[in-house]
């Protein structure tokens, strides 16, 4: 029987049945546009004002603290540029963290060329922000502290809390991209204080095209999507009603089954690390060990081969992964992610992300370990790196 | 993204391997931009009789290793420094875009090869 094992939850997740079924009146019946304002439309705000109220609860914020989106990129570009360009009268220093989304850094590119300066903090090996570190490098005139809740490569969860403590302490707001987090960790906007955060559905299950971003009652920021009246004025274009129906709906399932899913998905991976450090030689687990890791992620770089023949080898075999390597990004550059963890470019270049989801088995990842070293095997055979003699496995 | 063609050239690549002794030897790229390949030939009278590849890169390095070998075996080192990459890749019914400066580096391997054997032969 051909295989098909999806291993790559941190790129995306299939829609939940629960939530589907949810969605489905509004493409067909309910399909008035929210900001009418006949029965039609007034049926349609009561589905965005439902949603709005389920996502409000689970974050502990106000409904009226969550604008819609088209997703986490749009999220993370209107927090950072319309905070940025809100403040610009107390400051243009920006701060980020260098394992950011890439919907962050090329952002902080584009805000450059408007006149703003960009700070990375530092991370450590595992991806952990320095927080010394980011007290050496705020400035008077620093007014945007932005790091991501988990790191979409390696899975580093951050320390969100402190990092926003730090940011109020010295006058800066504090963003956050919770993009690989929301729905799989426990948040609380106001017990981690921070003032602006992105989230998408398509990450829990919930449907592409679609997201969010909190915005704390007081803080003005400016709209990059000007148009009509939607979203208070703050974001214009027709609410994507089945969209926003469907992300509220598996975010309600997501907070439900958290703990079960966390301890589930985080059992699959905690097996698969351990066997594929035991069992494959030269390999080097990217990211942190189990503590501060996201529950799905497992980031190896495999040393001597690239990660995109790796990528191709399982996906051969019916395996679903990602990889940082060049050659799978499009790029000439290995990822940002690894380089800024201090990996050298040819393990860079050698790595490949796993990332499990609710519905994989242990079957599934023990074939995968088969698969996985079968591959390995081959590609160093083929490679004129793999020298072994005298090494020490597992670098 | 790739042809049908190019995966089953990755899954089954003919010349994995190296020359002991080779007549000539060419070694191209670097881990920096992830892509090295180090051709090995076996050369009597200028005729290619033997071509053997070992590649460190992407799906698409892999397939051009193996069919640039393949086609270069027999040839004079003439007819073999007029293979170029996109000869390669019409035999493997094309590459995505972003995947040429790949076959790029089976050409500078070969002819690196074969500049080793003439100095060699100079000698």
């Amino acid at each position: 029987m051909e295989k098909h094992i999806y291993f790559d939850h941190a790129a995306t997740t299939p829609l939940s049945e629960e939530a589907f079924n949810k969605m489905k009146p509004y493409f067909t019946e309910i399909y008035g546009n929210a900001n009418s304002q006949h029965a039609f439309g007034r049926e349609a705000v009561k589905g965005v004002d439902e949603a709005r109220d389920t996502i409000a609860k689970i974050i502990n914020c106000r409904p009226n603290e969550l604008y819609f989106t088209s997703g986490g990129t749009e999220s993370d570009n209107w927090a950072f540029r319309g905070a940025a360009r809100a403040m610009q009268r107390k400051g243009k220093h920006l701060i980020i963290s260098p394992i950011e989304h890439a919907a962050m850094i090329m952002t902080a590119h584009a805000l450059e060329k408007e006149g703003f300066e960009i700070s990375y903090m530092k991370v450590d090996e595992y991806g952990f922000v320095d927080l010394e570190h980011l007290k050496s490098i705020i400035r008077p005139d620093t007014t945007f502290i932005g790091c991501m809740m988990a790191n979409n490569e390696v899975g580093t969860i951050e320390p969100i809390k402190e990092i926003a403590k730090i940011a109020h302490e010295h006058g800066a707001i504090c963003f956050t991209d919770a993009v690989q987090a929301a729905g799989v960790l426990k948040i609380d906007v106001k017990d981690l204080g921070v003032d602006l955060m992105s989230m998408s559905s398509h990450k829990i299950y919930g449907p592409k095209g679609v997201g969010a971003l909190y915005i704390r009652t007081g803080l003005s920021i400016e709209s990059i999507i000007t148009g009509g009246h939607q979203e208070r004025m703050k974001r214009g274009g027709t609410t994507n009603v089945a969209g926003v129906v469907g992300f509220a709906e598996a975010f309600k399932i997501a907070d439900r089954d958290m703990d079960k899913n966390f301890e589930y998905v985080s059992s699959l991976r905690d097996h698969f690390i351990d066997r594929v450090l035991a069992e494959v030689p030269y390999v080097k687990l990217n990211g942190p060990r189990k503590e501060g890791r996201l529950p799905a992620n497992a980031d190896f770089s495999f040393k001597y081969i690239e990660g995109e023949s790796i990528l191709f080898s399982l996906d051969l075999a019916g395996i679903a992964v990602s990889s940082g390597s060049a050659c799978s990004s499009g790029s000439l550059e290995p990822s940002h992610v690894l380089l800024a963890l201090g990996l050298p470019e040819g393990l860079a270049h050698g790595s490949i992300r796993f990332s499990f989801g609710k519905h994989n088995t242990l079957e599934e990842v023990d074939y995968a370990v088969e698969v996985l070293k079968a591959a390995v095997e081959r590609l160093r055979s083929m490679s004129p790196l793999f020298k072994p003699e005298g090494e020490i496995k597992n670098v | 993204m790739y042809n049908e063609k190019v995966m089953d050239v990755f899954q089954n690549p003919k010349n994995v391997g190296e020359i002991e002794n080779p007549d000539g030897i060419g070694t191209v790229g670097n881990e920096v931009c992830g892509d090295i390949m180090q051709i090995t030939l076996r050369i009597e009278n200028d005729v290619i009789k033997d071509a053997k590849f070992k590649t460190f890169g992407c799906a698409a390095a892999i397939a051009t290793s193996s069919t640039a070998t393949e086609m270069i075996k027999g040839m004079t080192i003439e007819e073999a420094l007029k293979v170029t990459n996109k000869k390669v890749i019409d035999t493997l019914g094309g590459l995505p875009a972003q995947k040429i400066h790949c076959s790029v580096l089976a050409e500078e391997a070969i002819k690196k090869a074969i500049d080793d054997y003439r100095s060699k032969q100079a000698k």
